[in-house]
């Protein structure tokens, strides 16, 4: 495997020198080769592409892996700033405030909808991005998200499942969404720390759409939410890592990917998606209307198309490909894993996010916090010290330093 | 000595619970796999860290910033200092110091978020300006009132003296005041640093496209961090250390040739 | 004074005016509207609702305060009777920690005190019971006194450097103890010192939104994070989280304001 990747690099690499010295003239007897035609196009006009993506959600080079933009800029010339963020949200405020201006976006489905709906995304030219027709596999195009797909291309793809530990947990409480309530693992259960991966949990376990606008539905699963509040240990994202591998945890609800990559690290970890169906996310590309070089972004998207890109991508993130052209450049464990790509019958059996109204947003996002804010104090012993030692100390020092005062204000006389 | 021997003990510890999440930063940075569950000795973070070129570019980035916040707060602070020193007006005096407490007072997200709030409102597009700005607004309070008391400290006769000897009050001012107030600086300058260096939450709010460390770290929170970053912070670790060191042994060493000297003389 | 220099400040003033004083008035303009500018007070009621959270922010700040006040005053003591040269290093010592980014750091921390962590396998392989230490208020505290105790020892000690050994040393040639000099000359001597790092300490503390979620596990929410939650949440409502940090501030600026009132009014070392 390794040595396939050497060699597409070698390919590449080759590639390009090739192409340098007789431009438009890739020859169609490598077993891999850009379009050198269409990726020159913007050679020599010194543009800069801003490219907003999440964090660690590219193959950046490490482990001898492809570094995804250097390749690109320098097939094409084009510069790219790359720069990362943390949840969808905190991208829709930046958007949003007008403080940063960007070419490529990566949201997800419901934020790509939200977007749209807001007139904050360019429509896509896809005769500049010939892949999209080429590569991507017909059932990602049109999505619920994008229905006429004018303006988003899939990136990557996933499921939400329950992972759990094989050494703690038993295979008879193994059900549904309900072991995330289990009273017998108390204290060892994680959460999502994020309302709308939260609220779809409960919904779910209702037996509701993820994205019921009935406020009845919506409060009882904020019921059950709370209810859950006793035997969570920690409401977390990363953090789920560290402490599933390191069994401080036996129970967390994450992405397919993420169990994959946990799974590596410790062998008691399992995964599966309960009947009641599930969350199936896909991120997208996009570009923002305040873009000004909608052209190089069209060309990046593009090459992120490229199914030896989008192999190289998912060996680092061990995401799903929307690109089954990637399959065979990938990872041979990976692209058979029924847990990447879970069957029809599991997939028939999932929901994607749709963009809710802000009403709705703003209940969850009530609901939630009331949720999460539980306000005892538990360190009851605490609050007597610490009153009487704050009581203590401040009289003290009033005392001593009017004294001192006092006895400074004698000296002076 | 006993009670010498006690606190020394005591301060031992104290630095102790300071490095001992340092200690576990460093030795994770050496971990082959990401996140805190050791599978093996590694240096491959090490290896990696220089062609992750986003790591080493905020990391550019965040030096950037607190370099030039740092110095413009300082210039900004060494002058209000001055000019809050020399003015006679009671009230405005008061009036001066509370406004300095308020960016202090203000808790950092209140900031951001206001700041953030200023910039759109004035169609600002974020970036290295706004940056910049924020940086500059929460560092400079440190840095005047680092400055202030030493003002206050000086003897205004030797400036005086230095005027009547032929300076002019831009030379009196460069032999007398600057060496006098520079310890003020300094630290103002370096907290200044430190300050803006360790910032995330009003960077957060305010950096538009550029992007510092702690953002790029605080991106990485759905998936994990990554071991390049404690791999980039044990080498900053390491060489701060070692400037630090060697700069304060030879000091040190300095120092108790003078008191042996002094010794001998009497 | 012969310098005359009043003119210097005016760059301080236009600055500390421009993006201190009017991003203020903002927050407050931004509180008492909705979304379309329309003056309002719901979303003040709304965050009124938040007070109990907010009680609780301010009650872990202050046992963190009171704890690093606790460790930092010993410990400073102890430096300022250094040499000038220790003195500088270990204060730079002190300050070495902040210059790793905080999130590495607290991440750290809980790598440290959590169930199967660093401090638990120790004392399992001493023989003692492991401790419940990570998701509790007490590991809350804990993530706060560690990050915010350089900044109680630092304006500590400067003031600790100022006082006049001379005077150390009359009152011990005139009996005084050990306990006695201090209770008597440096306790009171260093009550700015005092002052400006529980300020420096509480205020950060209170307002934090990053500790309280990696160390306290379910149910440590606090104000901080209520913030975030409104202006990044999925409603995005920045009236709202503008409606809070109003409360936030004015909470914290009275509490602040009556706590320097402790100081007289010629100290002005706020910080060093």
């Amino acid at each position: 495997m390794k040595f396939k990747k050497i060699l597409l690099l070698i390919l590449s690499a080759s590639l390009l020198l090739c192409s340098a010295v007789f431009p438009a003239q890739a020859s169609e007897t490598e077993e891999y080769s850009y379009d050198m035609e269409y990726y020159s196009k913007l050679k020599d006009k010194n543009v800069t592409i801003y490219v907003y993506n999440w964090g660690e959600y590219i193959s950046d080079g490490s482990d001898g892996s492809v570094d995804v933009v250097k390749e690109f800029e320098k097939l094409t010339g084009i510069n790219v700033e790359y720069t990362t963020f943390d949840s969808n949200e905190s991208l829709y405020a930046k958007l949003k405030s007008g403080s940063a201006s960007y070419d490529v976006i990566i949201p997800s489905d419901y934020m790509v909808s939200r977007l749209a709906e807001e007139g904050m995304l360019h429509k896509l030219d896809y005769s500049n991005i010939p892949n999209f027709e080429k590569y991507v596999d017909d059932e990602f195009k049109n999505p619920e998200y994008d229905s006429s797909n004018e303006y988003s291309v899939p990136y990557m793809w996933g499921t939400v499942g329950i992972i759990y530990n094989t050494k703690y947990v038993d295979d008879e409480d193994v059900t549904g969404w309900d072991l995330l309530w289990n009273e017998k693992y108390s204290g060892k259960i994680l959460m999502f720390d994020n309302s709308r991966d939260a609220f779809a949990i409960a919904l779910k376990k209702l037996g509701y759409s993820m994205n019921t606008t009935n406020e009845q539905e919506i409060k009882e699963a904020a019921e059950e939410l709370s209810k859950q509040g006793d035997v969570v240990q920690a409401y977390v994202m990363d953090m789920i890592f560290d402490k599933m591998v390191e069994e401080n945890a036996y129970i967390a609800p994450y992405y397919a990917g993420d169990y994959l990559t946990m799974a590596d690290e410790n062998e008691n970890l399992a995964f599966f998606i309960p009947d009641e169906g599930t969350n199936l996310f896909t991120d997208a590309m996009c570009i923002p209307a305040t873009s000004e070089n909608k052209e190089a972004a069209e060309m990046f998207i593009n090459f992120m198309c490229e199914p030896v890109i989008s192999a190289a991508n998912c060996d680092m993130i061990w995401y799903s490909t929307p690109i089954s052209a990637a399959k065979p450049l990938m990872d041979e464990e990976l692209a058979s894993s029924d847990i990447a790509y879970p069957d029809d019958e599991v997939l028939s059996n999932t929901e994607r996010f749709k963009h809710l109204s802000s009403e709705t947003n703003q209940l969850m996002d009530d609901l939630w916090i009331s949720i999460v804010r539980t306000n005892e104090l538990t360190l009851s012993f605490w609050v007597v010290l610490f009153i009487i030692c704050v009581g203590v100390l401040i009289l003290v020092f009033r005392n001593m330093y009017i004294r001192q005062k006092r006895a400074q204000a004698r000296m002076k006389y | 000595m006993k009670r010498s021997k006690i606190s020394g003990i005591y301060a031992a510890f104290v630095l102790a619970f300071l490095y001992a999440p340092i200690a576990i930063l460093i030795i994770y940075s050496f971990n082959s796999v990401k996140g805190y569950s050791w599978q093996g000795f590694s240096l491959k973070w090490y290896k990696e860290l220089f062609s992750n070129e986003l790591i080493i570019e905020s990391f550019r980035n965040t030096l950037i910033v607190a370099f030039v916040a740092s110095v413009l707060a300082t210039i900004l602070g060494i002058l209000a200092a001055l000019g809050v020193y020399s003015m006679k007006n009671k009230m405005a005096k008061g009036l001066i110091k509370n406004v300095t407490n308020l960016p202090i007072l203000n808790p950092e997200i209140v900031t951001g978020i206001s700041l953030m709030l200023l910039f759109s409102a004035m169609r600002m597009r974020g970036g290295w300006a706004t940056l910049i700005i924020a940086h500059i607004t929460f560092c400079v309070p440190s840095v005047f009132l680092s400055i202030l008391p030493k003002l206050r400290q000086i003897n205004v006769s030797l400036y005086e003296a230095a005027m009547d000897l032929g300076c002019s009050p831009a030379k009196a001012f460069q032999k007398v005041v600057i060496p006098e107030i520079m310890p003020g600086i300094v630290t103002g300058f370096l907290m200044a640093l430190t300050y803006s260096i360790d910032d995330f939450v009003i960077s957060f709010f305010t950096a538009g496209d550029v992007q510092t460390l702690s953002i790029t770290i605080y991106s990485m929170v759905k998936k994990r961090v990554s071991p390049e970053i404690n791999a980039l912070s044990t080498i900053l670790f390491a060489v701060v250390l070692a400037v630090l060191l060697v700069t304060n042994i030879r000091a040190i060493r300095r120092e108790k040739e003078i008191e042996r000297k002094r010794a001998a003389r009497r | 004074m012969t310098i005359k220099a009043r003119w210097a400040a005016a760059p301080y003033i236009a600055w500390m005016v421009l993006f201190t004083i009017i991003p203020l008035c903002m927050i407050a303009y931004f509180g008492f509207t909705d979304a379309d500018g329309i003056f309002t007070l719901e979303y003040i009621k709304k965050a009124s609702d938040h007070i109990p959270t907010l009680i609780k922010s301010i009650y872990l700040a202050a046992i963190s305060t009171v704890i690093c006040l606790v460790i930092a005053y010993p410990f400073a003591y102890h430096v300022s009777r250094k040499s000038y040269s220790r003195q500088k290093m270990m204060i730079m010592l002190v300050m070495l920690p902040m210059w790793m980014n905080f999130l590495l750091r607290t991440h750290a921390l809980s790598a440290l005190i959590e169930d199967n962590g660093v401090i638990n396998t120790l004392l399992t392989k001493l023989g003692f019971e492991p401790l419940q230490m990570i998701n509790t208020q007490g590991a809350v505290v804990f993530g706060m006194v560690y990050n915010y105790l350089p900044y109680m020892i630092l304006p500590l000690y400067s003031i600790m450097t100022k006082i006049d050994v001379r005077l150390v040393e009359a009152a011990a040639d005139l009996g005084a103890g050990f306990i006695q000099t201090h209770r008597r000359i440096i306790f009171p001597m260093s009550v700015p010192g005092i002052v400006s790092g529980t300020t420096m300490v509480f205020v950060p503390a209170v307002s934090t939104f990053v500790i309280s979620g990696l160390l306290g596990g379910s149910g440590n929410y606090l104000i901080g994070d209520l913030i975030t939650a409104q202006t990044l949440g999925g409603a995005y409502n920045l009236n709202y989280g503008s409606a809070t940090s109003l409360l936030l501030m004015v909470v914290v600026l009275i509490t602040m304001v009556i706590f320097n009132r402790l100081e007289t009014e010629d100290s002005e070392a706020m910080i060093v």
